[in-house]
């Protein structure tokens, strides 16, 4: 059942009908043994009453019987068992000396003392014997059974009428306490459906039941995470669109020049421009998806074995014919084999490569190579470039750090590309300078092990 | 007029030289905020052109550090940052005015123009003497109502000596205000524009003031 109210509507509906049904049964089961007792206590003292008056002679022996519906000596409870005892006088030689107007003819019982039950003229009749050795009588007073029952049923009915009226008012009260006891959900319910998609504010918890806390805090843990979700989304588009706007200037700057001047030169060099802007605006793109894809990502990256040589060759096979032709790949750790994701790892190498390229002389090689050191593989991308200032070291990897002296200026991402998606790999990135001169990079790679 | 373009993207550094060389400028470009201190120091500039974000540090503080030092040269900044709260923080420190890039190429030369005019107290960009009109926004040189063509030197010579009138100045002055220092100069390129340009224009209007310079008005020696 989906509904918690109406759940819980069924689970107190049923407990209380069961309770119901149980109280009913028991007092109709002790009502009804208890009226038994109380008849049958009735017919003893009628029959031992009207004994003593025959011992008495306070009443004839022949209308001696009516004596039991004498007003005094039944209680006139009910028009009904007004008329309900039944007398008969027989005498000890089986002669019928007198009876009751209620009473059959036929005789009510056997010759035995005491209670018994039997049938007379197709009725069943509750009767009590008494033995009256001074007259040699017997005195039989019998309750009609069907009397008898009609009275217990008013008695129960009595007692079960209202337990049963109760029952729809109890099921309404039941019903209306659940949807009472249930208001809070629905108070949070409607809050939470009222706010418009970017209120991340927590839900108060102040005026919460304690009940509902555990569902209210991690809703509103939720809540934070989305929120810091959807700034750093915000910063970073904010900082995408800021970044690209600088190459869009230059862009549009060149093509102004190239539409107004008229000297063939000046076009030339504005569309050779163009196109080289284009090229930059592409690489700062793939940078900023990059970043958005290590700064999405929540989990950490699963490693997997594999050989960082297949992702230094595709990352190299990658690069645009008049870059490709200046990488050397030194073949000797081609089989080496480490734990990475190869997607991480390929966009901290390529980012490598590329400002490798970028920082050495055009006529300068870039060697990519592969080497095992204890339980690591490092891959080193090597280039002949001037090297980066011993101050400036510590810096390259933040952020658009661009360092001063380049005449190539980058966006400032690269290296800061590199290092966090190395780190994600659970892997270090070195930057040192080399001798004479050139830097070399190193990504420390865990070993494949076993 | 010299203006220093401090703009740490090629391409758009680049595009800038050209297109304010085109505009009528003479545009020297640097690449950082070092750069640019060097270059204010060696020349005195009409304009600068400034990006915010630079290498070695933001354009605002240089443009807060330069205000401090009573420099009074236009500053026209230019940066990708130009939501209203960054453009008044630009302007409190000391900008004179404000462009978001993307930007044309146009409009920049036109409100380095406006600077210019402004920071000479004038109250059009065209410049008169006599029957002559020089418009820096047209590059439009005229003579009792006739266009008179003329290059892009010969035209910043003339405007060079239009907004003095009376005043002399130098070959040196003369050879900074059409050249910067990208370009080569050769020895005797200012005689030589002076030159074409009185041939264009007419003679009586430049005049050689013998052993200083040119001057355009005032008195005959």
């Amino acid at each position: 059942m989906n509904s918690m109210r109406a759940r819980l509507l069924m689970i107190l509906l049923l407990t209380t009908g069961a309770v119901w049904a149980s109280a009913a049964t028991w007092i109709y089961i002790s009502t009804q043994a208890q009226v038994e007792r109380v008849l049958d206590a009735r017919l003893r003292e009628a029959a031992r009453m009207v004994s003593s008056m025959v011992t008495d002679e306070r009443v004839h022996l022949a209308s001696a019987a009516d004596a039991v519906s004498l007003p005094d000596f039944v209680p006139r409870s009910g028009n009904s068992y007004q008329r309900q005892l039944s007398c008969q006088i027989w005498s000890m030689e089986g002669a019928l000396v007198s009876r009751s107007d209620s009473a059959p003819e036929t005789r009510l019982a056997g010759d035995a003392d005491g209670f018994s039950i039997s049938e007379v003229d197709g009725e069943e009749w509750r009767v009590f014997t008494v033995a009256n050795a001074e007259r040699d009588v017997r005195v039989m007073v019998g309750d009609n059974m069907h009397i008898r029952n009609a009275l217990v049923r008013d008695v129960m009915l009595g007692t079960l009428l209202p337990m049963t009226l109760f029952l729809p008012l109890g099921a309404l009260v039941i019903w209306f306490s659940v949807r009472r006891g249930m208001a809070p959900l629905d108070d949070m319910a409607s809050t939470i459906a009222s706010r418009h998609g970017g209120d991340l504010q927590p839900v108060k918890v102040e005026k919460m039941p304690s009940e509902m806390l555990p569902v209210i805090c991690a809703m509103n843990g939720l809540f934070q995470r989305v929120a810091a979700a959807r700034q750093r989304e915000t910063a970073f588009t904010s900082f995408a669109a800021h970044e690209l706007k600088t190459p869009l200037a230059g862009l549009k700057t060149q093509a102004q020049i190239a539409l107004a001047s008229g000297d063939a030169d000046v076009q030339a060099n504005a569309l050779r421009q163009i196109g080289s802007g284009v090229d930059r605006t592409s690489r700062l793109v793939r940078q900023l998806l990059d970043l958005a894809a290590i700064e999405a990502a929540d989990q950490a990256p699963e490693l997997l074995r594999g050989r960082p040589a297949q992702v230094v060759e595709q990352v190299v096979e990658e690069l645009p014919t008049k870059e490709r032709s200046r990488i050397r790949i030194e073949q000797s750790g081609s089989e080496l084999e480490a734990r990475f994701e190869p997607a991480l790892l390929q966009m901290a190498v390529r980012n490598l490569i590329e400002n490798a390229i970028r920082h050495s002389p055009d006529d300068r090689e870039v060697l990519v190579r592969l080497a095992a050191t204890g339980n690591e593989v490092e891959v080193l991308v090597e280039d002949e470039g001037p090297g980066i200032p011993e101050s400036e070291l510590p810096h390259v990897t933040e952020r658009f750090f661009r360092g001063r002296d380049r005449a190539a200026a980058g966006s400032g991402l690269g290296l800061s590309i590199a290092e966090e998606a190395v780190m994600r790999i659970e892997g270090v990135l070195r930057l040192r300078n080399r001798d004479p001169h050139g830097v070399s990079a190193v990504v420390l790679l865990q070993g494949a092990g076993d | 007029m010299r203006v220093l373009v401090v703009e740490d993207d090629p391409i758009l550094s680049d595009g800038l030289s050209v297109g304010l060389r085109m505009a009528g400028f003479s545009p020297d470009a640097v690449g950082c905020i070092a750069d640019a201190e060097t270059a204010m120091r060696a020349s005195a500039y009409e304009a600068v052109v400034l990006d915010v974000m630079l290498p070695d540090g933001s354009g605002i503080d240089f443009l807060a550090t330069r205000r401090q030092a009573n420099d009074r040269t236009p500053f026209l900044i230019l940066t990708a940052r130009d939501r209203i709260p960054e453009r008044i923080e630009g302007l409190d420190a000391g900008a004179d005015d404000y462009l978001g890039k993307p930007f044309d190429l146009d409009e920049l030369a036109a409100r380095l123009r406006a600077l210019v005019r402004r920071n000479a107290g004038r109250a059009t960009s065209a410049l008169t003497w006599n029957d002559i009109v020089l418009d820096p926004a047209t590059l439009a040189v005229s003579r009792a109502g006739k266009e008179i063509p003329l290059t892009r030197r010969e035209f910043t010579i003339l405007r060079a000596l239009m907004e003095r009138p009376g005043t002399v100045l130098t070959k040196p002055a003369l050879e900074e205000t059409i050249y910067g220092w990208q370009e080569g100069v050769e020895s005797n390129a200012v005689e030589v524009h002076v030159h074409h340009l009185r041939s264009k224009i007419g003679h009586g209007v430049v005049q050689t003031v013998r052993g200083l310079g040119y001057r355009i008005g005032g008195e005959l020696p």
